[in-house]
């Protein structure tokens, strides 16, 4: 399981005004306990800053890498923003993300072949937002037929089924694992990525649905989470899942886990 | 004359079959139909705005209830159109362009429309063209956008410089809402209200037209 640790997202408590004080420090501890708690990539997100932006993506890059030696998923909508960060990135990042929307597709084309990177492709169509299996499933592979045309190897594509609100529509849930499902038999050796909170937007108890989510996410074939690895209820999940799906051989892993204290509770 | 109890009970629990039946039963004695909806829908509706606002109640509650109301409305319409029909206000609303995501928008629009608000939804990727084409067709008091990326943002401005220059910002109240956006930034770009949720979205609206 590929683990992108999701708090430095200047939407998050904190994080904003971090950034804009450029406080090195507090984003380093951060980035470095996401590391500790065993996070493959760091996502960045600058989005609250809207025209300046560039800038606080950029700086974020620098300030994170200084501290941990791991690679980054620059997360941003805006194209612009990415082809500036990734300048700045060492090493092979995670570029969050591509979707069909034509213009988002076209001016990211070029930044994510500039040099290799892997590439969340987003199971956004140009009109409307996906409701069923069918729906993300010809979205995503539309998307991974695109970006393989483009040299992009299959292994480098995280596609994301878009999670919706389970508040709004029961059929939410199944509908994104049932994509899950598709997309990895589908395309054998492509990932799939997901993060979690938004299936529980408008209900209570948040943290129970998402952990939950994730165990049936991954039993249904997902192989990268964006998650907070610092939520040891959560990453007890996580292991614990993946031991009992014959995924962890040895229980190597979760033993690791449990000798190292991050197991929650047992 | 009836108090509505029973009906507007069912429709803070949400319970259709009920609500449907105490509907028909007022309809056959001859309640006046503006005070059904009125007192017997509009009001419980306000409650459940107000309880999902403070946290006691969720959002599949909320649109269980504004679906109980919407079926009630059902059997009403046709009795109104002879009648006066009263509206509390004319709502334009839309998610921004460039931007697909409609369901904080839909649960506004649900919202709203429970509170007797006349809603007039343009769906999603609406243009500023789109919203002042629309407002100067319908004359609505307040137009309404949302928007979920901080990438479409920028089309909030837009599209009030464009009523703006159409002549008609005056005439309308415009509300903004959506994650990314926060009451600074609807007094930067000289938007006159924010709303966080569904629920405040209704107590906002009504405070632009003073309504109480």
């Amino acid at each position: 399981m590929i683990i992108v640790g999701e708090k430095i997202n200047t939407s998050r408590k904190g994080i904003e005004e971090a950034v804009r004080n450029r406080d090195a420090t507090f984003v380093a501890k951060i980035a470095r306990d996401q590391a500790e708690a065993g996070a493959d990539y760091i996502d960045v997100n600058a989005g609250t800053f809207l025209d300046q932006e560039i800038d606080c993506l950029c700086w974020l890059v620098e300030t994170v890498q200084n501290e941990v030696d791991l690679p980054l998923s620059l997360d941003s909508p805006n194209p612009k923003a990415l082809s500036e960060a990734i300048k700045r990135h060492k090493g092979e990042p995670m570029i969050n993300s591509i979707s069909l929307e034509t213009d988002r597709f076209q001016a990211l084309i070029p930044v994510i072949t500039s040099r290799p990177c892997s590439v969340v492709a987003l199971c956004m169509a140009e009109t409307a937002m996906p409701t069923t299996v069918e729906e993300r499933v010809e979205v995503g592979s539309e998307l991974i037929n695109k970006l393989t045309d483009q040299g992009i190897p299959l292994d480098k594509i995280y596609v994301d089924p878009l999670v919706q609100p389970i508040s709004v529509d029961t059929g939410m849930g199944i509908a994104v694992l049932g994509a899950i499902n598709r997309i990895m038999t589908d395309f054998l050796g492509v990932n799939t990525i997901c993060g979690l909170s938004n299936i529980s937007y408008g209900l209570p108890a948040r943290q129970v649905i998402n952990r939950n989510f994730l165990a049936l996410g991954i039993s249904y074939g997902l192989s990268a989470a964006i998650i907070d690895p610092t939520d040891r209820q959560l990453m007890t999940t996580l292991h614990t899942v993946e031991m009992l799906l014959g995924r962890d051989e040895y229980c190597e892993n979760f033993i690791d886990a449990y000798q190292n204290g991050r197991i929650a509770g047992g | 004359m009836s108090d509505f109890k029973v009906l507007s009970e069912a429709v803070i629990k949400g319970d259709i079959s009920t609500a449907v039946a105490e509907t028909q039963k007022e309809i056959d004695a001859g309640s006046d139909v503006q005070s059904i909806i009125d007192d017997g829908l509009i009001s419980a509706m306000d409650v459940v705005g107000e309880r999902f606002s403070k946290g006691i109640i969720f959002v599949p509650q909320m649109l269980r209830s504004a679906k109980t109301m919407q079926e009630c409305v059902k059997l009403l319409k046709p009795l109104l159109q002879e009648t006066e029909v009263t509206t509390k206000g004319k709502v334009l609303l839309g998610t921004v362009k460039g931007d697909l995501h409609d369901i904080g928008k839909n649960l506004v629009s649900m919202m709203m429309e429970g509170a007797g608000f006349t809603i007039t939804d343009l769906g999603v990727d609406v243009s500023p063209e789109k919203f002042v084409q629309k407002a100067q067709e319908i004359e609505p008091d307040i137009v309404a956008m949302s928007a979920l990326l901080s990438t479409t943002m920028p089309s909030m401005p837009q599209t009030i410089e464009a009523l703006k220059k159409a002549g008609i910002r005056d005439k309308v109240q415009v509300m903004i809402g959506g994650a990314p956006v926060t009451e600074n930034y609807a007094r930067e770009i000289n938007a006159d209200a924010y709303a966080s949720d569904a629920g405040s979205a209704v107590l906002k609206a009504k405070k632009l037209l003073g309504i109480s």
